[in-house]
Order: structure tokens, then C-alpha cells, then sequence
């Protein structure tokens, strides 16, 4: 069975990826929906199996690499935590690939969309059933050139591929961590197989090892590398830069990777190995204040982003800033409940704003939206019960998962656990105010995508722009140049890139509809329904082995035992977001813009996401580009060349030119140069001779 | 056969088909046309009998095998030949490349075309004689006669500036190759051998291995090439032509990794361990100084021909990591390398072939015309980056694990190379590859055709496969990488001591 659930997805890819053009896109559509809908319904019963039944269960496949005493297999590695990842990621592919027939049945390329979404789905699968790091890794890149491939997947727009190259590239530089991290695990345990690694956890944790010049606590330093892969695939602080730039590819793709599945893989990982992190307490606090800082930095940002779908982005870099305070504070289980709830409330909420963009042919900016509830109200319900779930409104699946979070940061004695309670609580109330913001910009208020032509800059409304009208004018200008140049690239759609005045907005067919339906019942639902299981009296019954806490780790008792005023505090501070996203958007209209215009440091440093991409054009990718081109001509031209063989050669011809001219054919020359070479030989001689 | 044997026979077979393409007379069509086949037959013909000798090879030995020695000058010096673990796979490599060349070559050449192949085989004699030859003697002629060709080859059917490059490559490793000379004269002198098994065995005095480690570093270091001494290469690459890039990355530049292997870790244990972290920072700087190079390329082949140094890098860092991860790694780095950028340089020559320029500015959009080859494109680079599942995985990642326990510092810079590869290979496709088209000439371009299908498919296939099961190549040369290692430990136990002590 587990076969079929890794695999299905690979056989979905090389049909739809070889044969796609020879069996046409409606084919490839089917066979990789169908194969997922398989892969989905086995993972629902092994989830069954695992979580309520059978413990682990270990499945060889076969060899990899052998190598002295390196030793990696083909192999997979089936607990509750590889079952809760299965459901997750195909649950929410399947969903996703259905959907996807319908959102993208314009577009030409279809079967090679599929493709790599199955590709997509295969490598994910591979991560989380890994059984020793390397496998991890093999999965880890697969997921990352899944990306690339359909962040880039409309490669006619050169933003779309810069956003790829920047996607693989930081992730790259994350996966540097990671690959250190296997490299000292290697050096320390002398094996990169979880069961053999696990259990000398604690013995191994004592010693100390010599990295780069300094002597580190082993666990801590490799904790720390590894945290920096996941730091770089889940889109933390500092490593957070790809992720909205991501949302340059379809929505689907950013329901499913960007969303639901591929950034989780981080906390994934840190789950996993719950039992190298138990002993590196440093690590651990890194982990919690980076958790923190990012759930707080990014709701920041998402306040004042006007494209649909970049709100959602930093939405979800700050929901798994709070999937990684959990695991911070040793409440792994109540991390990774948060990353099951909010895959469904997530992908729901990008599968809604993806509804709601094609609803709008492609428009992406919300100053150009509004008041669209009466003309899709389906997708304006679902969309409001995506929110619900995400401000951790009660009882619906975020409330129970985000309040265990905040609770357990309360609860924990760790430093920085107290930092990292307070910034997820205000990033709770800026969650609330940003996710309210788009729902009533977007669908409430007056309709503003009626007026014609308005792609101009003067009509690139100064609304909330105000304060920094060039950049908003060019925003909109790039929105709009952007949306033009898919519209006419996809042929199919040319009329639909311009003049929205000539439709009105259309709710989507019924395809796109039942995936978000089943998603909202998760987001919903899946809260109630697996709490106890996930962090309640089940807890035990359900993880068993599969995540580990330390003899001292009391922290699932004591988070349930704090302090009433604790456990309100989340769905207050909701409320006081939500209190005045209504006042900011339905009462008062203008005063966002009002706001911005008296204080526009703030709000541009906002709006330009804190400028960390200048940021780091300026520090890292301008110098390397000069540093390259000076090693380039100075180093390799100049100086190697210049005095290697350049130079040589250069210097022969001269002396060369020089023999030539002492070659004047007069005798008397070569006569006079013999006497003065016999001359100074003999004094050579009687000098040398003298001496001795 | 003859009273020779299989690897005497991979030697004759080439040589045999170059001198029956230098019967053929005349220069018409038809006969360029026999030529091509002529070359092909004999390159397949070698392939085969390459495949045989595998068979017959057996993994599981560190031991020479298929021996077979000829008198040759004196008494002393003999024409021996073997095979053994580490030099199997490079004969095969050779061997299987061979064809793709000839095919590559196929319409590419225009002019002189029987002389062209005739340089071929000649050079595929003296490649297949470098991995087989059991004496010092025949290793350096063999190893000295290779370069007359290639210097041809770029020489005559390379680009606009081939004159320039051919010397730049031929003194440069003859330059290298000259100290080796000497070294191996002082070692008959020492050792009153050139027989490389008992050399093997030979216990060299420590003073001396230094100057012998020196001289054939030289050339080896030159051959790989490593940094600072690579220049020769993106000249040398940018100026030949496809098949000889193909040649040059694929198999010449494993010359310099199997020379290390072969001769300067068993032979010069000690000067190794001495000389080790000399190598570890010319590797370094190797990885990381010529990435960013790569990074700034306006040239497909001298991007490409940059990112093969910072490979390079890997294998010499692998191999002096004197740990099973890194040699093995590096050997099967070197493997990798041979396919991947032997397939990168094939694929730059099919659009070289139909827009004759190698200018990345030239190119943009293919991927709207030519899916194949963006597919295809798409696999080597990922390849060339590293990426599990590809045969440049497994090479890195052995040897940064095998490095990683020799020192963490070369490990933790060396890793870096793995961003900045990112960085250069992507970046490369997208300017190539992606975006829309622009330029009017390319509006037409064809995609891939029938005969580079049959070139690309194998290879891409291959690249896969050993990504996925690298371990049919890691046994060929397990058995002889634990032999090395022991042979050599007795110098590394006494230099480890050391370190521990400063810790």
C-alpha cells in the first residue's frame, strides 16, 4: 500500500510528463487526478492504521548509496507523523489537482502542468516517509525543483522566472544548512538512518565537536544547521524572501506548495527529529525566536499588501512562524496540529483567492476589486470561512490549534518562549485585521473594477497608495503589464487581460467549487475532531513513538493549565483585529489611506516588506556578480594569464625580437660580443678563482 | 586474439579503423560519408568490446586484472596493460562517449573530414591506453601522445580563435607533463622499475616523495585543471569543436584525478598527507572562485567550461580527503562529470550547429520551440547543480561527507559551491532557455532531431539511472578504495595523531 501512495503520483508524472501531448490535456488531467484520488484514499486509511492501530512500520525499497560505512537505503519509514503528513499532502493535492482542471482550462500547456504537480506531490511523498536524512534530502530538492519548475511555470513572464531562480536559490542556501547538518550527523553517529540515529541521541548530545575553528555542544550545532534548511524551505525570517515572490505561479500551485504542504516541510523535519532537538536547548530557543519574530514580522507586512495573493503569502510565512514556536517550546504535537489545520484553511483560502482571480480574469489587486460578494457569493463564503478558521475564530479548526500554540509559548519556562508568546498574540490581532481587510476589500465596499481603463497610471488609484504614489503607480502598471502579457500569451484569454468593464465577474464552475467546499468542512471541522487525538487525552494513544519528548518536557500537561486570561487572550486580540478591520474598511473608508499619508516611514517600510530584498541585492547579489566579473578579468585574465602563459609568451617574443636584432649580419658585431663573453669569463674566473 | 588480449585489443581497434579511414581516397561526399561510418563502426566496435572486458572484469578484487606483457624497450620497461577498479569505469567511460562524438560530428564538420576522425580514433587509442597502461613509461607516452590530436583538433576544426587556444592548451600541459618526466626517470633510478604494480609496492624515502609528489602534481594539477592553473580550459573549450569539448570535459580532465589516485596517494603516502591541505585550498578557491567566474559568463561553453573546474574541485578535495567517502565520491564524481557535461557540451553544439554562435544574449525563448531540448537542457543542469536523483548528487555529497571529516572548514566552503551552482545553472537556463522570443533568427529553430534523440536519450537516462543506483558504479571500485586506504594509513594514522593533539 505505502508503495502505491509514494509512487501512484511518479507514474501520474512520467504519463502526463512523456505521453501528455500524445493523449492530449484532457487525458493527462484524468490520469493524474485520478491517480491522486487513489493515493488519497489510502492515505486516509493508513492514517487510520497508524494513528489508531499499528505503530511504525518500516517498508524496505531498495539501495542507494553505499560507501565505506555510509550506508543510505531506498526505504520508508511509516509513523503517525509520516501518516498525518500523507493525508495533508494528499489530500490537498488531490483537491488541488481537481481544481486545477478548472481554473487552468485555458491554458495550452495543461499536461505539463499536471505533470509537475504529480512530480510535485511524488517528491513531498518521498520527504515524508524518508527514513534516514539523505532520502530527506533526495525529497527536500525534488520538492524545491517542483517549485521551481511551476513558480516558472508561465516562463514567457520574466518575473515569474526570476522568482523561480530566487525560489531555488535561497532555498538553496537554507539546504547548505541542511546538507552540514547530515554531514555532522554522519561525523557524529556514524549513520543517517533515523532508527539507528534516535537512540544515541542523548549519549552524543554530551560531547563536544570541533566546526569551523570552534568547539560546540554536538547536538546544539547540529540542530542549528539542520533548523537552517528548514529555516530556508518553510519561508522563516531572514530565509523568507522566495515566498511571496512565489506567488508569481498559478494559484493552485500556491494553494498546494506554497500553502498546504511544501513549506511545512520545515517543521516537518523539526518534528521528525524531535529527538536530536529534545537535547540541543539552544537550538530549540533559536527555533522559538525565530518562530516568534517571523509570525510577527510577516503579519506585519501582509497589512498593507495589496495583491490578493501576497497577503495570503505573508499569511502563511507567519502562520508557520507559529507552527515553529510550538515545536520551540517542545510542544511538537501541537505544532504539527497547527500545520494539519492550516493546510486546510490555507488552501482553502488560496483556492478561494484563486476563485475569486478568476473571477476577475486574472486580476490580482484588491484596490481594483470590491463589492464582488453579490456576484460570487459561494466563493466570498468560502472565503469568509477560510478567515474564520485562520483568526482562530471559536471552535473552528484554527481556534483550537493557534490557542494551543500560544498557550503552550505561555507555558513554556524556556527563554525567549515569553517573547515568543507575545509576538504570536499580536501577530493574532494582525492576522485578524489583515485577513478581514482582503475579505472586504475584496468583496464589500463599492465594485471598482467597473470603471474603464484601468490600466493608466492616474487611474492606479492613489487609495492607500497615497503616500507613495510612484511605486503605486508602478505596481499597478506591473500588475496590470504582468496580466496583459499572460493574457496574451495564453492566446485563449486575449480579450480577458483588458476592459473588465465588458464582464462582470462570474462565480467558477462546479470543479473548482467541490474542492473548496471539502476544504472548508476541514477548516471547519478538523480542529474539534482531531484535538484530543492531536494534543488532548490522546495524545499518547495516537503519536506513540513517532515524536519524542525529553524526561523534563512537562509542556502538553502544563499548557493546559494556564491561566484563563491566557487562553482568551488569542480570540481577544482577534476580535480586536477584526473590530477594526471593519471600522478601517466598512465604517471609514478613507482612513487607512488618512493613516499611511501621516505616516509614510512606516507604512513604506511595510510596504516594501521591511526592505529585505534591497537589503540583500545590496549585500550579497550585487558583490557576488562584481566579485565574479573582477575574479574574471583581473584574476583570470589579468593576473593568471598576464603572468602565465600570456605573459611568458609575450616575454619570449621579445627576447626573440631582441636576438633578431642582435643579428645584424656585420661581422664585426659577432666579434666584438665574443671578445666581451671571453672578457667576462676570464674575469669570472680569476674573481671566482681568487676567492677560493 | 593474436597472442594479445581484450585491452590490447581496445588499443588496436581504434587505431586499425584510423588507419582504414586514411586508405580511403578522394574527398567527395560519398567518401566523407564512408569515413563517418567507417568511424562510427569502429567506435561501437570498441564499445563493445570495452562492455566485454567489463564483463569479465571482476569487482569484487582490488587486484590488476586482464594482465597481459609484452617485451618492449630493454628488459625493463614492457608494454603492460591491466585493469583494475579505478580505471574499469574510465576505460568504459571512454569507450561509451566515443560514438556520441562521432555522431555529434556527424554534419558539424565540413571540411578535412577523414583527417577529423582519423584525430579521433588516434586519441580514443591513446585515452583507452592512459587507463590501461601497467608501466610509467607507456602511461607517459600514452598520456604525452594524447595531446597531439586534441591540439589538432582544436587546431584545425576549431572556432575563431583556435590557434590561440591549441598552443594555450598544448604548452600548458606539456609544460606540466615535463616535470613528471624527470620524476618518473628518478623513480626507475630509485626503484630500478617502471613496472607501476611493484611501484605500488615500492616504499619511497620520505625526502624524495616530496619532489615526486611536486612534479607529478604538476601535471596532474594542470590536466584536472585546478585553480591556478586552469586558464587553459574555457579557452580551450570555447575554441573546439562539440566533440572535442565532449572529449575534453568527459575523459581528458579524469586524466589528472586518475593520475592522483593511481599514483600520488599509493606511491607518495606521506608527501599526500603532507601536501593535503596545499590541495584542500586550490580546491576551495577552485569551487568557489570559479562559480562566481561561472556566474558572470556571456559564453554557453566557457560557463559551462568554468563550472567543470568548480567540479573539478570536488574530485581533488575528495580524493585527498583520503576517507572511503571522498575517494569513491571523487571517483564517482569524475564518472558523473564525464556524462554530464560530456551531455551539456552536446547540447550547447546542437543549437551552436543551428545559430552558430555561442553568445548566451544570442539565444532566448527555445523553450517555445524546441521542448525537447529544453527538457533535456533541464535535466543536465539540474545534474550539473547537484540535484538528488541525478548522478551529480551522489558524487558532491560523498565527497563533502568524506571531506567533512577531514576538515570542516573545507567542507563548509565547499558546500557553499552548492548556492552558487544554483545560482549560475539556473540562471543560464533562463536567459537560454526561457523567456519569450525575441530575436527573429531564432523564430525558426528546430527542435531536436532523430540522431540527437539517439545521442541525448542514453545519456539523460544514464545521468537518472546512476542518480538512482549509483551503487553498480561505487563497486566497481570499493574493493581497490579500501586497499588504498590501507596501503596509505600508516602515513595518515601518524598525521591524525597530530591533529588530535591540537585539538
Amino acid at each position: 500500500m505505502y508503495h502505491a501512495i509514494v509512487f501512484l503520483p511518479l507514474v501520474g508524472f512520467l504519463i502526463a510528463g512523456f505521453f501528455g501531448r500524445l493523449i492530449g490535456a484532457r487525458a493527462s488531467e484524468v490520469v493524474t487526478t485520478s491517480l491522486l484520488a487513489v493515493c488519497a484514499v489510502l492515505s486516509w486509511i493508513a492514517f487510520v492504521n497508524v494513528g489508531f492501530g499499528s505503530g511504525t512500520t518500516h517498508v524496505q525499497v531498495a539501495p542507494w548509496i553505499t560507501s565505506g560505512d555510509l550506508v543510505v537505503n531506498w526505504a520508508f519509514r511509516i509513523d503517525t507523523l509520516t501518516a498525518v503528513m500523507l493525508v495533508v499532502v494528499n489530500t490537498v493535492s488531490f483537491l488541488v489537482h481537481l481544481y486545477s482542471i478548472g481554473y487552468m482550462h485555458e491554458d495550452p500547456a495543461r499536461p505539463r502542468f499536471f505533470a509537475y504537480l504529480s512530480l510535485f506531490t511524488f517528491a513531498m511523498l518521498m520527504l515524508v516517509t524518508a527514513d534516514n536524512l539523505v532520502q530527506m534530502f533526495f525529497g527536500w530538492e525534488g520538492v524545491g525543483l517542483a517549485s521551481y519548475l511551476l513558480i516558472g511555470f508561465w516562463y514567457e513572464k520574466p518575473s515569474a522566472n526570476a522568482a523561480a531562480i530566487k525560489a531555488f536559490v535561497v532555498n538553496r542556501v537554507g539546504d547548505f544548512g541542511f546538507a552540514l547538518g547530515i554531514f555532522m550527523v554522519f561525523a557524529l553517529f556514524g549513520t543517517v538512518a533515523f532508527d539507528q540515529i534516535f537512540p544515541h541521541a542523548a549519549t552524543v548530545a554530551k560531547q563536544t565537536v570541533h566546526f569551523i575553528g570552534f568547539d560546540w555542544n554536538a547536538m546544539n550545532i547540529t540542530c542549528l544547521l539542520l533548523f537552517m534548511g528548514a529555516m530556508g524551505k518553510s519561508a522563516q525570517f531572514l530565509l523568507h524572501t522566495w515566498l511571496p515572490d512565489a506567488m508569481e505561479g498559478p494559484t493552485p500551485v500556491s494553494a498546494l506548495i506554497h500553502a498546504a504542504t511544501m513549506v511545512t516541510a520545515g517543521v516537518f523535519m523539526v518534528a521528525r527529529l524531535s529527538p536530536l532537538f529534545e537535547y540541543a536547548p539552544v537550538a530549540l530557543i533559536v527555533v522559538t525566536v525565530i518562530g516568534g519574530t517571523t509570525a510577527f514580522f510577516a503579519a506585519t507586512i501582509g497589512l498593507v499588501q495589496n495583491d490578493i495573493k501576497k497577503v495570503i503569502a505573508y499569511s502563511t510565512c507567519s502562520q508557520l512562524g507559529y507552527m515553529f514556536v510550538g515545536l520551540g517550546v517542545g510542544a511538537y504535537s501541537a505544532g504539527i496540529f497547527h500545520l494539519f489545520t492550516h493546510a486546510f484553511f490555507k488552501a482553502l483560502l488560496f483556492l478561494s483567492a484563486g476563485s475569486v482571480i478568476h473571477a476577475m480574469h486574472h486580476e490580482q489587486d484588491m484596490r481594483h476589486m470590491g463589492g464582488l460578494r453579490k456576484y460570487i457569493p459561494f466563493t466570498a463564503a468560502m472565503m469568509a470561512i477560510g478567515n474564520l478558521a485562520l483568526t482562530g475564530f471559536p471552535f473552528t479548526a484554527g481556534y483550537f490549534s493557534k490557542d494551543a500554540i500560544i498557550e503552550a509559548a505561555y507555558a513554556s519556562h524556556t527563554p525567549g518562549a515569553a517573547y515568543a508568546f507575545i509576538m504570536t498574540v499580536v501577530a493574532a490581532a494582525l492576522t485578524s485585521f489583515y485577513s478581514w481587510r482582503l475579505f472586504f476589500m475584496t468583496f464589500e465596499g463599492k465594485a471598482l473594477w467597473s470603471g474603464a481603463g484601468h490600466g493608466d497610471p492616474a487611474h492606479a488609484r492613489a487609495d492607500e497608495a497615497h503616500a507613495a504614489p510612484a511605486s503605486a503607480a508602478a505596481h499597478g502598471d506591473g500588475a496590470h503589464g504582468a496580466a496583459a502579457s499572460h493574457g496574451a500569451a495564453h492566446g485563449a484569454d486575449d480579450d480577458h487581460g483588458h476592459g473588465h468593464g465588458a464582464h462582470t465577474p462570474h462565480e467558477s464552475p462546479l470543479v473548482m467549487l467541490i474542492p473548496l467546499a471539502v476544504l472548508a468542512v476541514g477548516a471547519l471541522f478538523a480542529g474539534y475532531i482531531f484535538r484530543s487525538a492531536f494534543i488532548g487525552e490522546g495524545h499518547d494513544a495516537f503519536w506513540k513513538e513517532a515524536l519524542f519528548t525529553g524526561p523534563d518536557n512537562h509542556i502538553l500537561h502544563a499548557m493546559h493549565e494556564v491561566p484563563g486570561w491566557v487562553a482568551l487572550s488569542p480570540s481577544v486580540a482577534m476580535l480586536i483585529g477584526l473590530a477594526i478591520a471593519v471600522w478601517f474598511y466598512l465604517a471609514d473608508p478613507r482612513k487607512p489611506r488618512e493613516l499611511a499619508a501621516s505616516q509614510p516611514l512606516a507604512y513604506n517600510f511595510l510596504l516594501n516588506k521591511w526592505y529585505f530584498d534591497e537589503l540583500y541585492d545590496f549585500l550579497f547579489v550585487r558583490p557576488a556578480k562584481r566579485l565574479g566579473r573582477f575574479l574574471w578579468k583581473r584574476g583570470d585574465g589579468w593576473l593568471i594569464d598576464g603572468f602565465g602563459p600570456d605573459g611568458i609568451s609575450a616575454r619570449v617574443v621579445d627576447v626573440t625580437d631582441r636576438t633578431v636584432r642582435l643579428q645584424s649580419g656585420y661581422l664585426y658585431h659577432y666579434a666584438f660580443a665574443m671578445l666581451i663573453g671571453v672578457a667576462v669569463l676570464v674575469t669570472w674566473y680569476l674573481v671566482g678563482g681568487g676567492a677560493r | 586474439m593474436f597472442g594479445f588480449g581484450i585491452l590490447s585489443g581496445l588499443i588496436l581497434v581504434p587505431l586499425v579503423g584510423a588507419a582504414f579511414i586514411l586508405t580511403l581516397r578522394g574527398d567527395d561526399a560519398a567518401v566523407q560519408s564512408n569515413a563517418r561510418w567507417a568511424a562510427l563502426a569502429t567506435t561501437v566496435v570498441t564499445l563493445l568490446l570495452a562492455l566485454v572486458a567489463w564483463s569479465r572484469f571482476d569487482a569484487g578484487s582490488a587486484a590488476f586484472q586482464l594482465i597481459e606483457t609484452h617485451p618492449w624497450l630493454a628488459d625493463k620497461i614492457q608494454f603492460k596493460l591491466g585493469v583494475d577498479g579505478f580505471s574499469m569505469p574510465f576505460v568504459v567511460l571512454t569507450a561509451f562517449l566515443m560514438p556520441f562524438c562521432i555522431l555529434a560530428s556527424w554534419v558539424s564538420i565540413g571540411y578535412r573530414v577523414k583527417e577529423y576522425f582519423v584525430a579521433f580514433l588516434v586519441l580514443e587509442a591513446t585515452m583507452i591506453g592512459v587507463f590501461v597502461s601497467l608501466d610509467l613509461v607507456l602511461f607517459y607516452l600514452f598520456f604525452e601522445a594524447g595531446l597531439i590530436p586534441m591540439f589538432l583538433i582544436i587546431g584545425i576544426w576549431g572556432h575563431d580563435r583556435r590557434i590561440y587556444a591549441s598552443f594555450k592548451f598544448f604548452l600548458y600541459t606539456l609544460l606540466g607533463s615535463v616535470l613528471m618526466l624527470l620524476a618518473i626517470m628518478a623513480m626507475y633510478w630509485e626503484a630500478g622499475t617502471t613496472d607501476i604494480p611493484t611501484l605500488l609496492a615500492h616504499k619511497f624515502p620520505a625526502n624524495m616523495q616530496y619532489y615526486l609528489w611536486v612534479a607529478f602534481f604538476a601535471s596532474f594539477a594542470v590536466k584536472m585543471p585546478m585553480w591556478p592553473v586552469h586558464t587553459w580550459l574555457p579557452d580551450a573549450h570555447v575554441e573546439a569543436p562539440t566533440a572535442g569539448s565532449v572529449i575534453l570535459a568527459g575523459i581528458l580532465l579524469k586524466m589528472g584525478g586518475y593520475g592522483f589516485i593511481r599514483f600520488s596517494l599509493p606511491m607518495f603516502p606521506e608527501a599526500s598527507v603532507y601536501f593535503a591541505p596545499l590541495v584542500f585550498a586550490l580546491s576551495v578557491v577552485a569551487i568557489i572562485y570559479t562559480s562566481l567566474v561561472a556566474l558572470m559568463q556571456e559564453n554557453i561553453k566557457k560557463l559551462i567550461a568554468y563550472s567543470s573546474v568548480a567540479h573539478m574541485g570536488f574530485v581533488t578535495m575528495g580524493i585527498f580527503s583520503m576517507t572511503e567517502q571522498g575517494i569513491q565520491g571523487a571517483m564517482f564524481q569524475m564518472v558523473s562529470h564525464g556524462l554530464v557535461s560530456g551531455a551539456l557540451f552536446l547540447a550547447v553544439g546542437v543549437i551552436y550547429d543551428r545559430m552558430h554562435t555561442l553568445r548566451i544574449d544570442a539565444y532566448g525563448g527555445l523553450v517555445q520551440r524546441m521542448p525537447l531540448y529544453a527538457t533535456v537542457m533541464m535535466v543536465l543542469t539540474m545534474a550539473n547543480v547537484g540535484l538528488p536523483g541525478t548522478s551529480g548528487f551522489v558524487g558532491e555529497i560523498l565527497t563533502l561527507i568524506g571531506t567533512f571529516r577531514a576538515n570542516t572548514w573545507v567542507a563548509f566552503f565547499a558546500t557553499s559551491g552548492v548556492i552558487l551552482s544554483a545560482a549560475y545553472g539556473l540562471w543560464l537556463y533562463r536567459r537560454v532557455i526561457f523567456g519569450v522570443i525575441e530575436k527573429d533568427n531564432l523564430r525558426n529553430i528546430k527542435d531536436l532531431n532523430a540522431r540527437e534523440l539517439v545521442v541525448f536519450v542514453p545519456l539523460v537516462a544514464l545521468i537518472i539511472w546512476y542518480g538512482v543506483q549509483p551503487n553498480y558504479i561505487l563497486d566497481v571500485f570499493a574493493a581497490p578504495t579500501a586497499e588504498l586506504l590501507k596501503s596509505t594509513q600508516a602515513a595518515l594514522s601518524a598525521v591524525k595523531t597530530a591533529a588530535v593533539a591540537i585539538h
